[in-house]
């Protein structure tokens, strides 16, 4: 009886945070929702949000989508193979090479962009050693190429921590079991390893995909001015054309994505779970 | 053979996450302004960094910030969590799917989001908005690292001790609170450094004038690169370095231990 | 005795330069219940894994039906395991568990369909197709992981501390389940396990490990009636062990008195180990016995009364359905048949070889 009351009235101490986050992260959403349903003069609209299907709209959309999706893709195939050989290795060993490809995350997002800036330009570092070896040079910077290298650089490890973990989880006699029951390497790794790291490959996925699809940063740096991302033109609406409902309109699409990506997560999940 | 390729895959893959900070480096040092030209060695970029007040403002503010705002959301990211002990499992996930928010939404649309709240509520922006911001982006992480404790707790240990004669009080800061520290530390430190590391929900609830290391760089950056600025990411490589060096050597003796156990 | 199915010739096995397998020999009969027995790190999983095929030895031949099996990959092998903690494929149903095997081997899905149930039907969990093996108790997922390897038909079944995760109640009735199944499907069982118990209850044959080396093999009771050496006597079942000298053969010196025994060839006057176990000695009016002693501690066991009765300042364990009160003078008999004599082992490694040759 005593703890049930102390318990009870311990939950009273959620109470700051509940107002706390009704404040700041509730009210902050009604909001977008209030500025992208509405316009100017306070009445309700949808334009904002059919903006969207307009030419340029459509058309910086549309190359975020495939930006994002390329990088996902490109991270998903580096850091497969990365994770499997990470959980095969000892744990002694695995936890300092691990550490080791988290440690760039560390450093700041915009100097890691920054190098690549370096490296990629006209008369950067990379041509320069190319032009010194007599190689053809190459004209990566302000392509779409340039805006996926430095995605995939940047967002990597946000790939290979999860696979790692659901790798890493998986009981070496499940594994053994399936080879024992008759399975090859082959069948093995499709019916048994694959499928019980997809919890890992889903979270992957979804830390790639979505920091990836708004981005703004990164399509500043390497894409010069010319790329613009629908996440550059969020940007714009509010820092300087003062559109907010536009602005908000067009997160409301995003988020609209970003949900998206949750649900077909969890039918994945299920799917492989049933 | 197979062990040779997996070697060869991980070194590739770490040249490939190491060679451009490595190069940054090495331009740092470089005194020629040209960065494909090797001028020879210099350390004025440093010592014009250090003479350079926005940055040294930047950097205070920053530290600022990430400091004040780890305090706060640590506070209150652990009290809310014991609160979820006392807390139904209905209203529990209420909490936490709310919670959630922050982590899944983009930045981006945190970002405006808190834009639009503080220009509502017409607070100025600069310092207490980004603090603000701050405080409520880390919260759910330091949750995240709280909750798994929480939920595999022993409460019995509580009770044992209230059964012994202690003050609740007394019970909980030596029974319950032990257990959570370790999840405490590992969430104030995430909040550090996600708290240096933002760019984007600052950029939008900064205001003008006021300037982290973060929206400082990307300014320069679209003005053009300058040297300092290499100068700057080396030593913040070298500090990152070291401060994970210092923080991972305790948790890795840790696994040490529990695998002799073994 | 069948003929052989499976022999392990010179097994070696070390991991980072220390010594789990050193020159292990070991023949497996068809159609037993092979148990190997013994403490944990004794080397015994690692004997199961190198037949399954999950590690290979060092040094050493495993030949499977007369062939040499030793680099064969464990999926081109004809035996299935029961692995410890089950290793139940998580994100199947328990139909899809059963299945793999047979999907893998291309067989039709009526062949499938009749197999699935067929071994449901054997590990009594007719019905459960298509729960989640996650919703079922420890019990039911070691009958899953059972039946999951007998559909395959292998000539080997090898488990692996297949009940090592289960209560004790459940721990009995699946050690009937177990005897039952081995009679059923008419196939070789290979049984790791550290429970004494378990191994007496179930086994045809029982190999007894210590350090890497095998200390005996045979019969349930020929390990625990006649342990060959201190370590076996000690490992199975409670036993006294005392040092005491052969004064010639049939004729022994323990504490002090004169007993007759049945063993020879151990020389004159030369010192042994002797084993009794506690249900062997007798307790007896003190004229009546060949030593005196006093009982020292008295436990009420259900079965029997558990005593220590000190005598020539050494406590020995009794066992008795007669009760005598602590601090009665007693007199202690035993039947030359239950003495068992072993050699004194030179030094603690001799102790784990002893026994090998």
């Amino acid at each position: 009886m005593k703890l049930f009351k102390s318990k009870s009235s311990a939950g009273l101490l959620s109470a700051p945070y509940m107002a706390w986050a009704l404040i700041f992260i509730l009210v902050p959403l009604g909001m977008v929702f209030y500025y992208g349903l509405t316009n100017d003069s306070g009445s309700f609209t949808l334009e904002n949000i059919t903006t969207i299907a307009k030419p340029g709209y459509l058309k910086a959309l549309i190359r975020s989508l495939r930006l994002a999706v390329i990088s996902t893709f490109v991270c998903f195939i580096l850091a497969y193979p990365l994770g499997m050989i990470l959980s095969s290795m000892k744990l002694s060993k695995n936890t300092y090479i691990v550490t080791l490809f988290i440690l760039p995350m560390w450093m700041n997002f915009l100097l890691r962009t920054l190098t690549w800036m370096t490296l990629l330009e006209g008369k950067g570092v990379i041509n320069t050693v190319l032009e010194f070896f007599h190689l053809p040079t190459i004209n990566v910077i302000n392509t779409g190429a340039a805006i996926v290298l430095g995605m995939v650089y940047n967002f990597l490890p946000f790939m290979i921590l999860p696979i790692y973990n659901s790798l890493n989880k998986i009981d070496e006699n499940v594994i053994n079991a399936a080879r024992d029951l008759g399975a090859n390497t082959l069948q093995t790794f499709l019916k048994i390893t694959l499928p019980l790291s997809l919890p890992g490959i889903l979270s992957g996925i979804t830390m790639v995909f979505i920091p990836a699809l708004t981005t703004f940063a990164i399509s500043t740096m390497l894409g010069g001015s010319k790329i613009l991302l629908i996440g550059n033109i969020i940007e714009q609406e509010f820092t300087q054309l003062y559109d907010w409902h536009l602005g908000s309109g067009l997160s409301i699409v995003l988020m609209v994505f970003i949900i998206l990506n949750m649900i077909i997560e969890t039918i994945f999940d299920k799917g492989g779970n049933a | 053979m197979k062990n040779v390729l997996k070697k060869l895959y991980l070194a590739l893959l770490l040249i490939f996450m190491y060679a451009p900070i490595i190069t940054l480096i090495v331009l740092s040092f470089n005194s020629s302004k040209s960065r494909a030209k090797w001028g020879g060695f210099t350390l004025n970029w440093y010592i014009n960094l250090l003479s350079d007040e926005a940055v040294a403002g930047a950097l205070i503010n920053t530290l600022t910030i990430a400091i004040l705002a780890t305090i706060f959301s640590t506070i209150i990211g652990t009290v809310t969590s014991i609160a979820m002990i006392g807390l139904n499992t209905k209203l529990r996930s209420f909490i936490m799917g709310i919670t959630n928010i922050p982590m899944i939404n983009a930045d981006i649309v945190t970002g405006i989001s808190l834009m639009l709240l503080f220009r509502f509520l017409h607070i100025g922006t600069g310092f207490t908005t980004i603090l603000l911001a701050h405080i409520t982006f880390n919260i759910p992480f330091v949750m995240l690292s709280i909750m798994p404790r929480i939920k595999n707790m022993n409460f019995y240990v509580y009770e044992a001790a209230l059964d012994l004669g202690a003050s609740p009080v007394y019970a909980f800061t030596k029974t319950i609170l032990p257990d959570l520290v370790p999840g405490i530390v590992s969430g104030a430190l995430m909040a550090f450094t996600m708290s240096l590391d933002d760019f984007i929900i600052t950029y939008f609830t900064k205001g003008s004038g006021f300037e982290t290391l973060s929206t400082l760089i990307y300014n320069e950056v679209k003005r053009g690169i300058q040297p300092e600025i290499y100068a700057l990411s080396a030593i913040i490589f070298v500090v990152v370095l070291t401060l994970l060096m210092i923080v991972y050597r305790v948790p890795s003796s840790k696994t040490k231990e529990k695998a002799n156990e073994k | 005795m069948g003929k052989d199915l499976i022999t392990l010739k010179n097994i070696c096995k070390a991991y980072d330069g220390t010594t789990i397998l050193d020159d292990l020999n070991l023949s497996i009969y068809e159609n037993s219940f092979v148990t190997l027995l013994g403490p944990s790190g004794c080397g015994k999983t690692t004997t199961l894994r190198i037949i399954g095929g999950f590690e290979k030895p060092d040094k050493g031949q495993v030949i499977f039906d007369g062939q040499d099996i030793t680099d064969l990959a464990p999926n081109k092998r004809q035996l299935n395991t029961v692995f410890q903690k089950y290793a139940l494929f998580t994100h199947m149903s328990v139909a899809e568990n059963i299945a793999f095997g047979l999907k893998i081997k291309n067989k039709s899905d009526n062949y499938i369909k009749d197999k699935i149930k067929y071994a449901l039907k054997l590990v009594n969990l007719e019905g459960y197709e298509n729960r989640s093996p996650e919703s079922l108790s420890g019990g039911q997922q070691q009958r899953i992981a059972i039946a999951r390897a007998i559909v395959n038909e292998p000539k080997v079944l090898l488990l692996d501390e297949p009940l090592g995760a289960l209560d004790l109640k459940m721990r009995q009735d699946m050690q009937y389940e177990l005897k039952r199944l081995k009679e059923e499907l008419g196939i070789t069982f290979i049984y790791v396990t550290h429970d004494q118990e378990e191994a007496l209850t179930m086994s045809d044959h029982i190999v007894v490990m210590n350090q890497g080396y095998i200390q005996q093999e045979g019969s349930p009771e020929t390990i625990y009636n006649e342990p060959e050496n201190a370590f076996v006597a000690d490992f199975i079942g409670d036993s006294n062990i005392i040092r005491s000298t052969m004064i010639r053969d049939e004729l022994v010196e323990i504490l002090g008195a004169k007993f007759s025994c049945v063993d020879k060839g151990f020389g004159n006057n030369k010192p042994v180990d002797v084993v009794i176990r506690p249900e062997d000695i007798e307790l007896v009016a003190p004229e009546d016995g060949t030593l005196t002693g006093v009982v020292t501690d008295l436990t009420f066991k259900g079965v029997h009364y558990e005593m220590d009765v000190e005598t020539c300042g050494r406590e020995l364990l009794v066992h008795s359905t007669k009760l005598s009160a602590v601090g009665t003078k007693v007199g202690i008999k035993v039947d030359p048949f239950n003495i068992q004599i072993m050699n004194v082992p030179v030094s603690e490694d001799e102790e784990a070889i002893s026994e090998t040759v």
